[in-house]
């Protein structure tokens, strides 16, 4: 109980920060805007085979939209010394560590929630055929790009070319999970229901989430205390 | 570390010399040798980044700077054997599919590995103090490391067009003589790779001693 309680005042203060000065969610979406323009100048938006390869689209969209916010989940606390206090804060590393991700998630997701409808309209696709299939991609794919990524935040804080060293790190472990959330947003969002060889692809992104929370839990004392 | 160095050399010439009386395989032709060089090299790869990831934990736990360099010095030699097997693959595959390169699971997976482990090198770069260089190393060669079973199984879950394992499995048609010549291969790549190994681990001794000395001198002037 104790510790669920300190996850969410960690949250809730993230939340706080960012709903105020709102930098990096702006940041995030206007992002993501722009991204989803320059794709429909690689890809004819109306065809049907950019249809075939939005979940690709999609989700590029959002791990370039979520690395901003990843990026500034750490970066925020620089100044005024925060982070030393959230370090020596009475409070385990893991409790800072799933508090942070939590924040993250709901903002990552918050901006795909409205990247999402953007892109049917830009690329006329009617996407929120398998509504519910869809969520629970979306949700297990974020989750675990959020894991990895705040662990990556706290590790890359203090490196000289932050903003470079992050996206160079995360995106290739995050492959195996990418795999898997593109290949389904692209039929679900298609329509189809995912049956068959396909539900492998859940296992794999249930699989991946597991292992990055366990080895994030494990190894976010280390990283924090370096 | 010399003898290790002449029986891989032995060795070396020995599976050479067997190899190139072979007969050509029947539908490869003379290309088909490279899997002599292409598979050993990925085996012993594999090999180690488990041991890499086995040198990160250990450091982790015991904060020895021992376990460090070796995790240093066996991701950087093992980065240059994976390049040979992504390198003789893509010959083999110019010349049996007529391109360099397919974004097939098994080629890609390995491919992804190859660019995880650069990483860790470049991570390592960019960090100064030793002790944050050598903690946040190991946490990232961990987390690189779950990587390595998807490249192992690929071919297994996937339907790929990367060749079937051909030997230590039911349906292989691999005789029995090519096999020994292969075996002896990966023992021959893994003499290689260990001498190499302790190579690039004196360079990492080294270099420590030299920067502890340059620390005493500017402790003392």
């Amino acid at each position: 109980m104790r510790f669920l309680s300190q996850v969410m005042t960690i949250t809730t203060k993230d939340l706080r920060a960012e709903m105020r000065t709102k930098e990096a969610i702006n940041a995030s979406f206007s992002f993501a805007l722009v991204v989803l323009l320059l794709l429909s100048f690689a890809f004819e938006p109306t065809e049907q085979t950019t249809q075939e390869i939005s979940g690709g689209l999609l989700w590029i969209v959002f791990i370039f939209a979520g690395t901003l916010i990843l990026n500034r989940s750490f970066a925020r606390e620089l100044p005024n010394d925060c982070l030393d206090a959230l370090i020596a804060a009475p409070i385990p590393g893991a409790a800072l560590f799933l508090g942070k991700a939590l924040a993250n998630f709901i903002l990552i997701l918050a901006v795909e929630f409205v990247a999402l409808p953007v892109f049917g309209i830009f690329y006329n696709v009617r996407w929120a055929q398998q509504f519910w299939p869809l969520l629970l991609v979306l949700i297990l794919g974020t989750w675990g790009l959020t894991t990895i990524g705040t662990v990556f935040s706290a590790l890359t804080v203090n490196i000289r070319l932050r903003e470079v060293m992050l996206p160079l790190l995360v995106y290739p472990v995050m492959i195996p999970l990418l795999l898997g959330a593109m290949r389904l947003s692209t039929l679900l969002v298609a329509g189809q229901a995912i049956t068959g060889d396909e539900t492998v692809w859940f296992r794999l992104l249930i699989g991946y989430d597991i292992i990055f929370t366990a080895l994030s839990l494990v190894l976010m004392d280390t990283v924090l205390l370096g | 570390m010399i003898v290790m160095l002449a029986l891989a050399a032995v060795l070396l010439v020995r599976n050479l010399y067997n190899i190139s009386v072979l007969p050509d395989e029947t539908n490869q032709g003379q290309i088909f040798r490279i899997i002599f060089f292409h598979v050993p090299a990925a085996a012993v790869a594999m090999v180690g980044s488990a041991v890499a990831l086995l040198a990160s934990v250990m450091f982790l736990i015991t904060k020895n700077f021992k376990y460090d360099a070796l995790a240093v010095a066996i991701t950087e030699v093992g980065l240059a054997f994976l390049a040979v097997n992504l390198v003789t693959g893509s010959i083999w595959a110019r010349v049996i599919w007529g391109v360099w390169w397919a974004w097939d699971p098994r080629l890609t997976s390995a491919l992804i590995c190859w660019i995880l482990y650069a990483g860790y090198l470049i991570l390592r770069q960019s960090l100064e103090e030793p002790t944050q260089r050598a903690t946040f190393a190991a946490v990232y060669s961990i987390f690189a490391f779950t990587d390595v079973p998807i490249v192992y199984f690929s071919i297994r879950w996937w339907r790929t067009i990367h060749p079937q394992p051909v030997f230590f499995s039911k349906n292989g048609s691999f005789p029995a003589d090519w096999t020994l010549t292969l075996v002896l291969n990966i023992v021959a790549l893994s003499l290689l790779y260990a001498v190499l190994t302790m190579v690039r681990l004196r360079q990492e001794n080294t270099q420590r001693e030299i920067d502890y000395l340059r620390r005493t001198v500017h402790a003392i002037s």
